[in-house]
């Protein structure tokens, strides 16, 4: 019985981080597809109370939530650190990790699913947090500095899923005069070795995308 | 460490703040507090959270930490030795940080929305998804206190400060609503618990007396009138 269990989905962000997190550490584990149309009774009793994944499950335990899960390897597994030593340091992370995934990704949501007289201001909006984010990258390589950590690692919806949102949908959110520092990162990040190896195909992504897209009538 | 050289930006009524101020109760840490006015940001706390203009903010030797449960996090790594507030084993972390990520994205948004509920019909759905929920934290309790007093065992813990720092806005909301949420035949583990975690050393003088937050929810019902839609 494998020691490290992940269940997951291929065109999941969240599922991805995970994997990254995985690799970047060397730690063998087994890959279980889930089919979120038609839930496994697996991801049902592991995850009973959000069904969702990412669940990893280390000797039989299941740990939940992507940044739980991520905080849980970096403290199992210690090769290649993806929070930095100093508790101030630290807190940074923490800090960007959640404006990451409370502030900046459900603004970016907000943009493909609103109605057309609703989507300026989401746009509006979004722009301003990858600004501030932005702003916090600053000159450095990566939010990590010269490796990817943490905040490198939850930003993956940035770095790689917002690019197949925009062609999928024609979208123009991120693009190299609104975002120049941004955009430098996102190239930098896409062709790191770990990263790349943890992404979905893009061409199945757009497709995906794109059929949801048009099962829902949106249109930019 | 001086007292000035810990400072917290806050205000008595939040239960976000309440966690941080918790956490430094523990580890004996003396700060100044410094409190907020409802309807004016200071000058400090803009300079502090520029990101989110939001309390609580710590600020340790002239550096700002914002996020509550970030906050409570930096605490503990940096005040050790002291009374661990995050349990050692890696498991145990990731369950107390799971069940504080359900409280704050989940459970509190429900509570919370149930004051601002638009008719009869949403306020008791959301008041029973607020049920459900503590049904859901009382299985949680069983699980991380293994039989002892709190969350964290014998002492309080993250899981108690998180979810702790919400039993006064619950019990504001119980007595406005004329509604047991927390009762002895669903959920008789946490009924006890709040109990001793609102006595507590570290908890006590921090802890918001429920008549002072029902007048104080009307108040801010007033005040958010007051807002531009």
């Amino acid at each position: 019985m494998a020691e490290v269990k992940l269940l997951g989905a291929w065109g999941s962000p969240f599922s991805r981080r995970v994997e990254m997190a995985l690799k970047l550490k060397g730690v063998e584990y087994e890959y279980i597809e889930e089919d979120l149309g038609n839930k496994s009774p697996l991801l049902l009793k592991y995850n009973p109370i959000h069904k969702k994944v990412p669940v990893l499950l280390h000797n039989g335990k299941p740990i939940a939530e992507s940044l739980v899960i991520l905080e849980y390897i970096d403290e199992t597994w210690k090769t290649n650190p993806i929070l930095p030593e100093d508790p101030y340091d630290k807190a940074m992370a923490r800090f960007w990790a959640k404006f990451l995934d409370d502030t900046c990704m459900p603004a970016i949501w907000q943009i493909m699913w609103s109605k057309e007289n609703q989507r300026e201001k989401a746009m509006e909006e979004a722009i301003q947090h990858l600004k501030t984010l932005e702003n916090e990258l600053k000159d450095k390589r990566f939010f990590g500095g010269e490796t990817i950590g943490l905040v490198d690692i939850v930003a993956n919806f940035i770095g790689f899923w917002l690019g197949a949102f925009q062609e999928a949908s024609g979208m123009e959110l991120v693009n190299k005069e609104r975002f120049p520092v941004l955009c430098r990162w996102i190239d930098e990040y896409v062709n790191c070795s770990v990263v790349k190896q943890n992404l979905p195909p893009r061409d199945k992504l757009i497709a995906f995308l794109q059929s949801r897209f048009s099962a829902s009538s949106w249109k930019y | 460490m001086a007292k000035s050289d810990v400072k917290l930006i806050g205000a008595w009524a939040s239960p976000f703040v309440m966690r941080p101020r918790i956490a430094l109760n523990i580890k004996s840490v003396e700060y100044e507090f410094l409190e907020e006015i409802l309807g004016s940001k200071s000058q400090l706390l803009l300079e502090s959270n520029p990101v989110h203009k939001k309390i609580p903010v710590l600020i340790h030797g002239g550096k700002p930490i914002c996020e509550s449960l970030v906050i409570v996090e930096y605490i503990d790594e940096v005040w050790s030795p002291g009374p661990a507030i995050l349990p050692s084993d890696p498991h145990d972390r990731a369950l107390a940080r799971f069940w504080a990520a359900y409280l704050d994205e989940k459970w509190f948004p429900a509570m919370r929305n149930i004051v601002t509920a638009k008719d009869e019909e949403a306020r008791k759905a959301l008041m029973d998804q607020v049920g459900e929920g503590l049904v859901l934290l009382e299985g949680a309790f069983s699980k991380c206190s293994k039989g002892k007093g709190f969350f964290g065992g014998d002492q309080i813990g993250y899981l108690d400060i998180a979810f702790g720092s919400f039993l006064g806005w619950l019990r504001a909301l119980e007595k406005m609503n004329g509604v047991k949420l927390m009762d002895e035949t669903k959920t008789p583990g946490l009924l006890k618990w709040a109990d001793s975690f609102s006595s507590h050393p570290a908890v006590k003088d921090v802890f918001p007396e429920t008549e002072k937050l029902v007048e104080f929810a009307k108040v801010l019902a007033k005040f958010k009138a007051t807002l531009p839609k």
